[in-house]
């Protein structure tokens, strides 16, 4: 099932976007504020790349227009050498059962057992019996320190480890995209250590293309093999860790410092201070 | 004036486009209901859910309708001489019409509310995203089993809310006014039809099932995923489903009588 009907082969990129542009539609219809402008990306099976850049970004969206949940305004994203959103409705659900998403709040079926909720792909979309669907569970769950878990709902788990359940289900099916939207955050460091480990491991084993959004500069530098930056709905910089450690680009050099000053904005778009405040003369 | 006039053209546009999508939905549960029946289990679970849910309040609230059609019906009757027929009035005044739309009206404000508010959740958890990201349609798999689980449920809620009251009404008139015990029970068993009456009942309560439950499971999925948005769904949910009870009773109502 792993490398099976793929028209894409090894060096070929498995993900790739070209020129995407994306606007949410408002409430009225019309497209609203830019989010995307021309985003470039590609993404090679077995590799793992981070996507980073600040809080509103876009990271989220750009998974979304991966999975097909929202269709960009230009642009292709091509996914396995399909067209994602040229694709018909059953065609894009065949392709997302080859992709796995961990969603950045977790998105637990909050009506189901850690156990059924890693079930849940499983009992889906394959015929395995109970007890191979069994091994599997308590194998992905393993993975995840969670195991001993198994019988807990939802509500009886932490934050952190609702995530770790969520990285379980969206593995549970062997993806060969799969999709992390902020694994790290709210990780305790050991977890952390060995979550960044899973991820790298995992990718590798299934030789699927792996995306990380995140915000753990030295984490992920450790881990990716390539990294984009994302701002003002481009990206301005990307280049593998090495490059990126030693790059003198404003927007790297303030992110992986950390600082409150320089090119990437902690505002959102907002008019002049003084003036909302009513202080401009 | 012309923001009032654009505001209520706005105003009927949404209406439009809301009872557009309203349809749509519910063509399309129909459509994906193949897994609902494929795994019955699905189903069964929300009925036991809802069953859960509604048969306390159904049982008390048909026990006091029975109580009060009792005092209410004997006061009337033995008026004319025919308390005799007291055993009749309850049975047909609960089987034709208050089983169906009482029961309908408890159900749209227990086991509907809940439908809404878990469907919202879900929602507004990202959870039905999150399905849809598994490749798992939610509307086949959280909208249909609930939908049917509604239908199936509410006539054999009805029945009992049905049965119960008569129960009362013979606690009443029987066990404490005194009504003559077989009068009561034989003159119920001539009177009541099997089609007409209580066929007919059982048409409601399925119409009724069918446009509560399926209001409930839509306000859910079309609320906003927000906590205010669930809750204002909720609110929807309890008006629209009574409201279509009630004008729907009537309409079945009519056709029933003009039929007969
Ligand atoms: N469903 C939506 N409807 C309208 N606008 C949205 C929606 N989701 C996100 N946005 C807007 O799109 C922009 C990008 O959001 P996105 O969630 O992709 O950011 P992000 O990079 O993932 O941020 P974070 O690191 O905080 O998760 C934000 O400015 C937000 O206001
Ligand atoms: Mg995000």
């Amino acid at each position: 099932m792993l490398m099976s009907d793929s028209p894409t082969s090894a060096d070929q990129p498995f993900v790739a976007m070209q020129g995407v542009s994306f606007a949410y539609p408002t409430l009225a219809g019309a497209p609203g504020r830019q989010i995307l402008s021309g985003v470039d990306l590609s993404v090679k099976r077995g590799q793992l790349v981070a996507l980073m850049g600040g809080s509103g970004s876009g990271k989220t969206t750009i998974l979304r227009l991966l999975g097909g949940q929202v269709k960009p305004q230009a642009g292709t994203v091509m996914v396995d050498g399909r067209n994602v959103h040229a694709l018909k409705h059953g065609e894009l659900f065949a392709l997302r059962r080859r992709m796995g998403m961990l969603f950045q709040f977790g998105a637990l079926f909050t009506d189901m057992s850690v156990f059924e909720n890693v079930a849940f792909p499983l009992r889906e979309h394959t015929d395995l019996p109970e007890a191979a669907i069994r091994d599997l569970v308590l194998m992905k769950l393993n993975a995840v320190g969670l195991r001993g878990a198994h019988a807990l709902m939802p509500s009886e788990i932490s934050g952190g480890m609702a995530r770790r359940v969520a990285l379980a289900r969206a593995i549970a099916l062997d993806p060969q995209l799969i999709m992390y939207d902020e694994p790290f955050a709210g990780l305790d460091p050991i977890s952390l250590g060995i979550t960044a480990n899973l991820i790298r491991s995992l990718g590798a084993a299934l030789g699927a293309a792996s995306i990380i959004v995140t915000h753990d500069v030295e984490e992920s530098l450790a881990i990716v093999d390539y990294v984009y930056f994302l701002a003002e709905g481009k990206i301005v910089a990307q280049g593998t860790p090495d490059e990126i450690r030693a790059s003198t680009m404003p927007y790297v050099q303030q992110f992986v410092a950390g600082s409150p000053d320089g090119p990437v904005r902690f505002h959102y778009p907002a008019p002049d201070y003084a003036a909302d405040l009513g202080l401009a003369k | 004036m012309r923001a009032f006039a654009r505001s209520i053209g706005h105003g009927v546009i949404d209406a439009v486009a809301k009872l557009g999508y309203f349809a749509r939905l519910f063509v399309l549960t129909l459509r994906q209901s193949g897994t609902a029946f494929a795994r019955l289990r699905l189903t069964i679970a929300q009925i036991h859910f809802i069953g859960n849910y509604s048969l306390v309040i159904i049982v008390v609230s048909g026990l006091f309708v029975g109580f009060v059609l009792g005092l209410q019906g004997y006061n009337t009757l033995q008026r004319y001489g025919s308390e005799q027929a007291l055993g009749l009035l309850v049975a047909l005044s609960l089987v034709r019409e208050l089983g169906p739309v009482v029961t309908a009206l408890l159900f749209a404000g227990r086991a509907g509310t809940s439908i809404t508010a878990e469907i919202g959740l879900m929602k507004a958890g990202e959870q039905l995203t999150a399905m849809e990201m598994m490749a798992v349609s939610p509307v086949a798999r959280v909208l249909a089993p609930r939908f049917w689980a509604g239908v199936v449920s509410m006539p054999l809620l009805a029945a009992m809310f049905s049965a119960v009251g008569v129960f009362g009404g013979y606690i009443v008139g029987v066990v404490m006014i005194g009504v003559d015990e077989g009068a009561f029970w034989s003159q119920m068993q001539n009177g009541v039809d099997w089609i007409d009456d209580v066929g007919n009942g059982v048409i409601k309560s399925i119409v009724f099932g069918i446009a509560v439950t399926f209001i409930a499971v839509f306000e859910g999925y079309d609320s906003q995923p927000t906590p205010e948005g669930v809750s204002r769904a909720t609110t929807r949910t309890v008006v629209s489903s009574s409201l279509a009870v009630l004008a729907l009773d009537f309409i079945l109502t009519a056709l029933m009588f003009t039929k007969g």
